[in-house]
């Protein structure tokens, strides 16, 4: 009962063109049937991630190991909620990130649960950065 | 079931079968001489009722799976298709869909009166886990079907109950991906859930046997709760249960026919009508009702895997029950304290029930907490300490003698009623409608609808005006994808004949092919074409409105609701009031104002509305008066032109209404008939027992 050849086959990486995503922004596509946010954060949003005592949050991990180092600006998160899966919205509740409004987890601006029932962060998918403009999600 | 029979056919042939298989025999013993206590009432009616709900569930479901496509991507529309033009498609999907809750209703109503009556205690340890393994597998087999109509509450419903097992540690996410079989809930898990929905009904049904079994060999249990000891306790099952049963069901199915004809909806969640989007999550996920108080215990615990395993426990403990209640009586009715205890039990999963339709904010968290401990409270500290504590009243020495004290004796209907009022606030606790449109915004004002009521039909003129106002205004932006041109010419819709249908298709021009040369070419419409849509997919006319695509229209009517809250939707349940959704509609198209509120930002490209949750609207104001002209004199006002476009809409999401009322007025006189002359046959037969 695990997943087909054909559901994994269509699983293989994906190629996105961040140069249309302008400061401030966000897109969202779909990789493996999931929302992977692609947020395009201002140098505000990047400082509050930073400036958060790390060793105080519920899942302690700090803003550099989240993202890229030299692409900090760009934060890829899996947009699905850690405590049962619905899709947070983003530029939403009090942390300048993601609000689930299932059950009211709260996550920042570097996908990191603030507040709320969510155990966990919001995970980082696999991708790497092909060009400054591009990355490849798997 | 009960040992060897003496039955002997008098027909050779059958006597033939009998010496080779006992069949008949086995048949005897378990449904015609099986000796039952002669002091039931008639909360043991409810195994009968239970049996025949099943039986209703399967046979129904059996005749929906030769229609249905479990498919992603075609089956919301096949379910729809199901209730538009299968032959009494729509009957056979509410009796289905109905018939799950009301399935619900009876087992709660069986397991609560074996918690009342102790019916779980020594020798009827086994029956009762047996009952709560019955229990458990229809929770899962009413989850599953839940999925398979594909509607925004089938997709996230499924995704937050699988979620549920991602808490277990190490192997909880392959638990998940083998639910899934994919990366998320898709179209495998569609087709798994749709197995396991067809392959569980038939579990059950083993397991009933099983049940029944296990109850025939320990005998039922009694509202005194002593055995019976000599033949003077019991009567014959057949034809005395029987006919009592008989009597117990056609009350039952008076219910049950209320909701399937009247009420369709009522339990139902209205986003259910939106077909399931994986991109975009409803504002508040309610499980079905019969979930919700195990759904409020999962959500008052903090913790992700406390309360999944909270969760969980709060059913797995009915297992325990028959030895964490070690008290020797076994009947309530003797024990004081228990009895009171019983009642606050029923009153807390209630109240949870409730609080599982509310979102999980500031009191209701408190109060689920609290509550949560109450309920495990009663299992693990009040029965095991009342078995010490409590001095039961003396029970009588046989059934005989509590018969023949109890004659004038009025507890017991006291109690019935008791029972009664409670299960009915259970069962309006968990129908809240979804507050799809709600959210801060005005209540729409109420209308007057000629389809409303258990007569209501369709008004002619307002369908055929309602139809005119689609095609000149809405449909350059909406579409009507489930309404074929055939059905304008059909008996409850707008009344036209075959030939104004087939010259109304005609005016639109519709794609088809590839012809011979392998060319899509364009033609004109013939009455089995669908209205063609303005938009050939999501994101076209996601771009061309500024990023919100206009919504199909064919069941805005029943995709929309507003939360009528407390009392009203007990109100509603009576007066059969269900017309939230046109109400909503007719009120959004009138609710367009120039004048924004203080208080209120509107982003640009977006309009104010006053009952838009949220206000800020994509759709400019849609009607404006004079617009469209009227043949038949009919003001051209914008509050006309929505009552006629707000009916037209109602019919198109439900083109049998007329019928289904209809035919629901039949049922009851036969109902009523039926359930009479049970009654006064089962005081015929009881005439020389009581």
């Amino acid at each position: 009962m695990n997943p087909d050849a054909s559901t994994i086959a269509a699983g293989a990486p994906i190629e996105v063109d961040l140069s249309p995503v302008a400061e401030g922004q966000d897109i969202k596509v779909f990789w493996r049937g999931k929302p992977i946010y692609i947020s395009h954060r201002t140098k505000k949003q990047i400082d509050e991630a930073r400036a958060v005592n790390v060793a105080s949050l519920p899942d302690p991990q700090s803003d550099e190991a989240r993202v890229k180092s030299g692409h900090e600006q760009w934060l890829v998160v899996i947009g699905i909620c850690t405590h049962l899966g619905c899709i947070p919205i983003a530029h939403e509740g009090n942390y300048d990130g993601f609000f689930c409004p299932c059950h009211g987890s709260q996550y920042d601006s570097s996908g990191r649960i603030r507040q709320g029932p969510a155990p966990a962060n919001l995970p980082v998918p696999p991708y790497q950065f092909v060009s400054d403009t591009k990355i490849q999600i798997g | 079931m009960s040992g060897p029979s003496d039955y002997q056919p008098s027909n050779p042939a059958l006597q033939w079968i009998e010496r080779r298989l006992p069949i008949l025999g086995l048949m005897h013993s378990s449904f015609v001489a099986y000796p039952t206590p002669r002091n039931l009432n008639y909360w043991w009616t409810f195994g009968a009722i239970l049996s025949f709900m099943l039986g209703m569930q399967i046979l129904t479901g059996v005749i929906l799976a030769m229609h249905y496509t479990p498919h992603a991507d075609l089956a919301f529309k096949s379910v729809e298709l199901i209730v538009r033009d299968v032959n009494y498609g729509w009957l056979l999907r509410n009796m289905h869909a109905v018939g799950a809750s009301m399935f619900f209703v009876a087992v709660y109503v069986h397991m609560f009166r074996g918690l009342y009556y102790g019916s779980y205690k020594e020798p009827r340890e086994v029956l009762w886990i047996l009952g709560v393994i019955i229990y458990l597998l229809m929770m899962a087999t009413g989850f599953m079907g839940y999925v398979l109509p594909w509607g925004q509450m089938s997709f996230w419903g499924a995704t937050v109950i699988t979620n549920l097992f991602s808490a277990i540690p190490y192997v909880g996410e392959s638990i998940v991906t083998l639910l899934w079989g994919g990366y998320s809930v898709g179209n495998p898990t569609l087709n798994r859930f749709f197995s396991l929905h067809y392959l569980l009904p038939f579990l059950i049904a083993g397991v009933v046997v099983l049940h029944v079994w296990a109850l025939h060999v320990a005998g039922q249990n009694n509202p005194d709760g002593v055995e019976p000891k000599t033949e003077k306790d019991t009567v014959p099952f057949t034809p005395h249960a029987t006919i009592k049963d008989m009597f117990g069901v056609a009350c039952f199915m008076l219910l049950y026919a209320w909701f399937i004809f009247y009420m369709p909806n009522y339990l139902g969640d209205a986003d259910n009508y939106i077909p399931a989007n994986p991109g975009v999550t409803p504002p508040h996920i309610v499980p079905e009702w019969y979930y919700l108080p195990f759904y409020a215990i999962l959500r008052s615990i903090p913790n992700k895997l406390a309360g999944v395993i909270g969760m969980f426990g709060a059913i797995i403990i009915l297992c325990f029950l028959p030895w964490l209640d070690a008290a020797k009586t076994r009947s309530s009715k003797y024990r004081p304290l228990a009895k009171q205890f019983f009642w606050i039990f029923v009153v807390v999963c209630i109240l949870l029930g409730y609080l599982g339709a509310q979102p999980p904010e500031g009191i209701y968290v408190i109060a689920g907490r609290v509550l949560t401990v109450c309920y495990f409270a009663y299992f693990l500290i009040v029965l095991p300490l009342l078995a010490r504590i409590e001095k039961p009243r003396p029970v009588p020495n046989s059934i005989s003698d509590a018969v023949l004290a109890k004659t004038g004796s009025r507890s017991t209907p006291m109690v019935s009623t008791a029972i009664m009022l409670a299960l009915a606030g259970s069962l309006f606790a968990g129908s809240v409608d979804s507050a799809k449109a709600s959210e801060g915004s005005d209540t729409p004002p109420g209308n007057k609808w000629s389809f409303s009521g258990p007569f209501g039909k369709f008004d002619r003129g307002a369908l055929q005006r309602g139809l005119k106002v689609y095609k000149e205004v809405c449909a350059s932006c909406h579409g009507l994808s489930y309404v074929a041109f055939r059905n304008l010419a059909e008996p409850g819709g707008p009344s036209y004949s075959v030939a104004q249908a087939a010259a109304f298709a005609s005016e639109y021009k519709v794609k088809d092919g590839p012809n011979d040369a392998g060319d899509m070419f364009e033609r004109a419409g013939r009455p089995a074409d669908y209205f063609p849509s303005p938009f050939p997919n999501e994101q076209a006319a996601r771009a061309a409105n500024g990023g919100a695509a206009p919504p199909d229209l064919s069941l805005i009517t029943k995709a929309r609701s507003y939360k009528r809250g407390f009392p009203w939707f007990i109100f509603d349940f009576f007066t059969q009031f269900q017309e939230q959704g046109p109400d909503y509609v007719s009120a959004l198209l009138q609710g367009f104002e120039d004048k924004v509120p203080e208080g209120v930002t509107i982003p640009e490209g977006s309009y104010y509305n006053k009952y838009f949750p949220g206000h800020a609207i994509k759709m400019p104001k849609p009607l404006s008066d004079g617009q469209v002209t009227y043949d038949d004199g009919s003001p051209t006002t914008v509050a006309q032109y929505s009552k006629d476009v707000t009916t037209f809409l109602m019919w198109t999401a439900e083109p049998h209404m007329e019928a289904r009322k209809r035919l629901g007025f039949q049922v009851f006189v036969f109902l009523i008939l039926f359930a009479g002359l049970m009654y006064f046959t089962k005081k015929k037969v009881w005439a020389s027992s009581h």
